[in-house]
């Protein structure tokens, strides 16, 4: 068995906002193999970016608030860390993507500047290394003249370009962990397409691991090798991928894929396919968060929330009924 | 760049064209004449009197005739000594051609100043006093708003923006005697009254004596008007570093694993100062334009009083000289703010 580089167990995260707290993260636990991809799906607000963020300790605070777990990361606690060695890890060790390439950026700063500034900060680089480390960042990603788009501004990129100026800033210190929050849920088809084969060769390259967050099953179907579907703030399901495509054991998650081949419809169109609202994540329910909206559900799925377990080899899931029976197990 | 600012100076040429009308229009509108006093003058005295200035002439033609001799530069080869109708505010040789531009004409209150002497002797010192407001604003204002911002719902917020609520709603007129009274009487530390420097200036405002001497008279009626504007910064310049450090690219910034300091100076300061430039122009323009209080209460001998009083003794040249100077001065401060805005901010091109 590969060694575990990552193990996050029983992480909780809440807001507390003027409605009163927000259970954004309900105790998830999951880990990562060395040069392992993990895809992270759910609809949106169901906690997968505060899932990742709180890893870092990234969360804006207040409101948010980690209030339990643990993120073991190469035998150290991510989260009892000090303020300082954790920003020795964030940038270096492990790194993140965000979703939209526009705002991501700062708007006034040149990409020499931005994307030489983890180089500085971890590897004590000058001005003059940095840049040359630069260029040769920009063209791993295929920036077209390179050397010529240093003192650019992120505005004088293309949507797509810019997302891959953020890998390159990602990937500066050869991170051994890339975390990419829907890196292209912004983009479109084709550009999306490109920029997933771009991180799919840089993985091969550079051997790190991924936790790669969307909506999208079809993208993670050809890029991970376990997927992890998330729900109102749990973990409802996790397994290989052959495994959850072939069979998925919780009704959302089939749900999800049984939405998945309608590419005619966009993308909001095929997630809210499925019946019913998302939940409200005000308090901790004791029943199960999906039992509102599942074809399913049986008098105890509204009196107890089922934890994951073990239901087949490798394969976990949260539920109380077998949909392919539909009796309760 | 170029050719946005030539057009901005074009655009002022319209500004100027439409504020004097409507001054002028305004200013005949209202009822009485320069020359109603307590004791009305004779007849005969009154008829030279709107002879020897042209009030007789019909109103088109006086406006005209004004705005030429504002606007259009005159050049001739001998050159003529300046009397009360023949003052230029830019009067200067090339060779032996002398170039003159902008005559703002007599004064009727004085019968030995024109409109031009008081732009030169008291106009300075009115725009001094703006000046140091704006940097006593700015220098008390934008480090009081980030240090709110940075210690948000502390301690340090709280004092901050009590003090710039203080700020505001203290007028000129009790924070100038109560300023006067402490530094200037009690403690004797600065002059209660007057101010520091007089003509000639370097390039018509600045004082030569830019030191202790001069800033000893202008610290307390700079503060005096520019705190309440200071408060205005303070809250503006706080908002807009709480909105700055909500912005995705500040979560890049500390996922690089950047030190906390670095991703205030260097990725939020910048972009949250933005909106508080685009506002240092009006503030700028109201600050030199709203000196009279100030002056009054300080003894100072600026441009205020001439103005106000101008106005109640429809002193017309005063009036017209003093609004289209006030207009120049508002249009050149925002041009200024949008040059700064563009280097600010890459995103932003004119052209
Ligand atoms: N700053 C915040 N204050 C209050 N609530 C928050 C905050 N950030 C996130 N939340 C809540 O946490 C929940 C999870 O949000 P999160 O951003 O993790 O969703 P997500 O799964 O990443 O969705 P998406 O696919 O839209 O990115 C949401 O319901 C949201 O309301
Ligand atoms: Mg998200």
């Amino acid at each position: 068995m590969p060694n575990k580089l990552l193990s996050v167990q029983g992480l909780e995260t809440h807001f507390q906002t003027r409605e009163g707290t927000v259970h954004a993260v309900n105790g998830v636990s999951f880990s990562l193999d060395e040069g392992e991809t993990v895809g992270l799906v759910g609809e949106s607000g169901c906690g997968k970016s505060v899932t990742m963020l709180s890893m870092l300790r990234l969360i804006p605070s207040p409101p948010g608030k980690i209030v339990n777990g643990s993120a073991v990361f190469r035998g150290q606690d991510l989260l009892k860390m000090t303020d300082d060695e954790i920003r020795t890890v964030r940038g270096s060790q492990i790194s993140m993507i965000f979703q939209d390439p526009m705002t991501s950026f700062n708007p006034v700063l040149t990409i020499e500047r931005q994307v030489a500034e983890p180089l500085e900060i971890h590897l004590g680089m000058s001005k003059e290394q940095a840049r040359d480390r630069v260029v040769e960042l920009l063209e791993l990603v295929n920036i077209p003249k390179a050397k010529e788009r240093l003192n650019d501004y992120p505005h004088q990129f293309s949507g797509g370009m810019r997302q891959r100026v953020m890998i390159a800033m990602a990937l500066a210190c050869n991170p051994q962990i890339l975390v990419a929050d829907e890196p292209t849920t912004a983009l479109d088809v084709t550009i999306q397409a490109q920029i997933v084969e771009l991180i799919k060769r840089l993985r091969d390259e550079l051997g790190m691991s991924i936790v790669w967050i969307t909506h999208d099953l079809g993208i993670v179907a050809g890029l991970a090798q376990r997927v992890i579907v998330m729900y109102g703030g749990y973990f409802i399901e996790e397994a290989s991928v052959k495994e959850l495509y072939a069979n998925p054991l919780h009704p959302y998650t089939m749900g999800l894929l049984g939405s998945l081949p309608r590419l005619d419809l966009d993308e909001k169109k095929r997630l809210t396919s499925i019946d019913g609202l998302p939940p409200v994540l005000m308090e901790k329910p004791g029943y199960c968060p999906f039992a509102p909206r599942c074809k399913f559900a049986v008098e105890r799925c509204w009196n107890e929330n089922p934890q994951l377990s073990e239901i087949a080899a490798e394969h976990r899931v949260a539920c109380w009924v077998d949909p392919r029976t539909g009796r309760a197990r | 760049m170029g050719r946005f600012i030539v057009r901005r100076l074009l655009y002022m040429l319209i500004v100027i064209v439409a504020v004097s009308m409507i001054t002028f229009g305004l200013m005949r509108a209202i009822p009485g004449g320069p020359f109603d006093k307590d004791k009305p003058v004779s007849k005969e005295v009154l008829e030279n009197l709107n002879k020897r200035y042209h009030l007789d002439d019909p109103l088109w033609k006086q406006y005209g005739s004004y705005m030429y001799e504002v606007m259009i530069p005159h050049f001739s080869t001998q050159s003529s000594a300046a009397t009360l109708d023949n003052d230029y505010l830019i009067d200067f040789n090339i060779g032996s051609l002398q170039f003159q531009w902008m005559n703002f004409g007599p004064t009727y209150s004085s019968r030995s100043r024109t409109v031009n002497d008081i732009f030169r002797q008291q106009l300075p010192i009115s725009a001094q006093l703006g000046v140091m407001a704006l940097i006593v604003a700015l220098v008390v204002g934008m480090p009081l708003g980030i240090l709110a911002a940075l210690k948000q719902n502390t301690i340090w917020d709280y004092l901050g923006m009590s003090i710039s609520i203080v700020g505001v709603s203290v007028p000129v007129i009790v924070l100038g005697p109560l300023l006067i009274w402490i530094f200037g009487v009690s403690l004797k530390w600065l002059p209660p009254t007057g101010w520091g420097t007089r003509p000639p200036y370097f390039l018509g405002f600045i004082p030569y004596n830019l030191g202790w001497s001069f800033f000893r008279s202008a610290i307390m009626p700079s503060v005096a008007l520019g705190l309440g504007s200071s408060a205005v910064i303070a809250r503006l310049t706080r908002a807009s570093l709480l909105q700055t450090v909500r912005e995705d690219y500040i979560r890049t910034a500390r996922a690089k694993g950047l030190r906390e300091r670095m991703v205030i100076m260097r990725h939020a300061l910048k972009n949250s100062l933005i909106p508080v430039v685009t506002i240092i122009g009006p503030l700028f323009a109201a600050l030199v334009t709203g000196t009279f209080v100030t002056e009054i209460v300080f003894g100072i001998p600026g441009m205020g009083k001439y103005f106000v009083t101008s106005i109640t003794n429809r002193d017309y040249p005063v009036i017209m000289g003093t609004i289209l100077l006030y207009a120049v001065v508002l249009v050149l401060a925002n041009l200024l703010v949008d040059i700064t805005y563009a280097y600010l901010d890459p995103r932003i091109r004119y052209d």
